[in-house]
């Protein structure tokens, strides 16, 4: 069982299109949706739940009204400005960390368990999806997208999966750390724009870092060709070796509007280099 | 007067709002680029950086000949970034929140902190708009404190822009927290819709006033609009999709820069935000 995530530094690249293409044309293959803050596969796949879980990962203070003297201990110690001039706790901004739960003289503060999101396993059209829903403003979204990701691999293995593919969060920092934790390879979706271009190299640095095997595909090439070009030909020499280049096409956005992958929306420029960058990514795995 | 620029799918288009809010703004405004997984702004707006400095934050150092092994650090860790491994505790640093409550903890005062280097803030000038950005070094995972240290170097007095990083998560609320104003900026796609609505939820959570600015207005369907209807949100702007701000967008190149009558558009925008009182 190999698993693949595809992620982007910059957001807004076509991810989760590329995704969802991908799970119209892979077989054997389980998708875990790992952008858990703004998760959007759900809406290409028409999700049916069969299994529902609620994710506790958060804690927020309390502070018992009835004990607190006002003693402002708690205020003094808390770094993240989460206790509020009238002793109440700031719920969004208070990290749960306990300080004032453990150096209150009064013990009038307790952590309570934040229901802080959602996660389903659902049966879809492209095979098995797992998703996640995080509640607004939440923390943790490591620790689900972790979770997310592991009930994926489990359903692989459980139903003789070939392929866990990820559609991961943007950024290079904790959500995407914990999509690439034990992923057999990265494909990265690029944008040829110099803010594309700059993403795309640190996320490269994080893939060394990881010593993750990387490969690439440019979206929307035709955007800037000469910087497509540009990063085609520094791709040779590097880690990371451009397996595609996406054109731009209406035909993504209609078949999005439509609901539906770019595969299933029919023939057209973007869906056939779909197809060539599935096989090649294939091929590597 | 504080504005922030966020959205909840990436890609939609708030570094390009953000930099020409900012370049419309007139004097005394600075651009805080909070995005700091990727920070994009200092790309299109070419600041002169004239000052970086490290953005640090606080981590335990346990003095090995105090520490007698208790545990009593490892079991206030609420991250459990603190393990007792033989008989003296180990540091698992991306867990790590500082909150120094392991250092209150331990009866030996065997636990010091110490700043670590987690990225970078650059502060400058471009072209008449000050300009300050956050930059996580690669490998790092927190991003709240550089955007609170972002954040904390913004100049007094001046008007702020800032523009957030994509998500619902801690890193686009601490960037969010204490503007005045959320400009979100969205598409008109289902992928568009449904993570706006999921960053109308945090602004509201926040209780801050906040409108709609419909980039790439004309490629997807009328949803959007729609939801921004009944939910009685304003929409600030529409900017219709156009190959030629695109190919700009990927030189580097602002909505300003690229349109200049778009100046009028965004420093309208920010005119309405004032006026509704966010003074």
């Amino acid at each position: 069982m190999k698993q693949l995530v595809v992620v982007s530094g910059k957001g807004g690249t076509g991810k989760t299109s590329v995704t969802a293409a991908f799970a119209s044309l892979m077989s054997g293959k389980v998708v875990a949706d790992c952008d858990v803050d703004a998760a959007d596969m759900h809406l290409l796949l028409d999700p049916r739940a069969v299994r529902e879980e609620t994710f506790t990962g958060g804690k927020a203070a309390r502070i018992d009204p009835e004990r607190c003297i006002q003693c402002g201990r708690c205020r003094e110690l808390c770094r993240f400005g989460a206790i509020r001039e009238d002793f109440v706790v700031d719920p969004i901004a208070c990290e749960g960390c306990g300080v004032c739960v453990w150096n209150c003289p009064q013990r009038a503060i307790a952590l309570e368990e934040d229901r802080s999101g959602r996660w389903f396993v659902s049966e879809t059209r492209c095979g098995p999806l797992v998703h996640a829903r995080l509640g607004p403003a939440q923390e943790n979204s490591g620790k689900l997208v972790t979770i997310v990701r592991n009930e994926a691999k489990k359903i692989a293995e459980e139903r003789g999966l070939e392929t866990v593919l990820i559609d991961g969060p943007p950024g290079i920092a904790c959500p995407v750390m914990a999509s690439l934790t034990g992923a057999d390879a990265a494909l990265v979706v690029i944008e040829p724009t110099l803010s594309g271009v700059h993403d795309f190299q640190r996320l490269a640095q994080l893939l060394g870092h990881f010593k993750m095997r990387g490969v690439a595909c440019i979206n929307k090439f035709d955007i800037n060709p000469e910087l497509s070009e540009r990063l085609e030909k520094e791709a040779e020499s590097s880690e990371v070796p451009i397996l595609g280049r996406i054109p731009f096409d209406p035909a993504v956005t209609r078949a999005q509007v439509e609901r539906k992958t770019v595969i299933e929306a029919g023939d057209g420029p973007a869906n056939r280099a779909i197809r060539a960058l599935c096989e090649r990514v294939q091929e590597r795995l | 007067m504080i504005v922030s620029v966020a959205s909840g799918k990436g890609g939609t288009g708030k570094t390009s709002v953000a930099c020409a809010l900012a370049q419309s703004a007139g004097r005394g405004v600075c651009l805080l680029d909070c995005d700091v997984d990727e920070p994009n702004a200092a790309i299109l707006l070419h600041p002169t950086i004239r000052e970086s400095v490290p953005a640090a934050i606080l981590l335990p150092v346990v003095d090995d000949a105090k520490c007698d092994g208790c545990g009593a650090c490892a079991k206030v860790c609420e991250y459990h970034a603190l393990t007792v491994l033989g008989d003296r505790p180990v540091l698992f640093e991306h867990l790590c929140h500082s909150c120094g409550g392991c250092a209150l903890a331990c009866p030996k005062g065997a636990i010091r902190e110490e700043p670590k280097a987690i990225g970078k803030v650059h502060v400058g000038d471009a072209g008449g708009v000050a300009f300050v950005s956050g930059e996580l070094d690669v490998g790092e995972v927190m991003c709240p404190p550089v955007i609170r240290q972002v954040k904390a170097r913004a100049p007094r007095g001046m008007d702020l822009i800032i523009d957030c990083p994509p998500g619902t998560a801690c890193p686009m609320v601490a960037s969010v927290e204490g503007s005045d104003y959320c400009v979100l900026v969205t598409e008109p796609t289902p992928f568009g819709l449904h993570d706006l609505t999921l960053a109308v939820d945090v602004v509201r959570k926040l209780g801050m006033p906040f409108g709609v600015v419909l980039n790439l207005a004309d490629i997807g369907d009328d949803e959007v609009d729609a939801f921004c209807a009944r939910e009685g949100i304003p929409i600030l702007a529409r900017i219709p999709f156009d190959r030629a701000l695109a190919e700009a967008y990927s030189r580097g190149k602002t909505f300003v820069e690229a349109k200049p009558e778009f100046r009028t558009l965004f420093a309208g925008i920010l005119y309405g935000i004032r006026c509704q009182g966010a003074a």
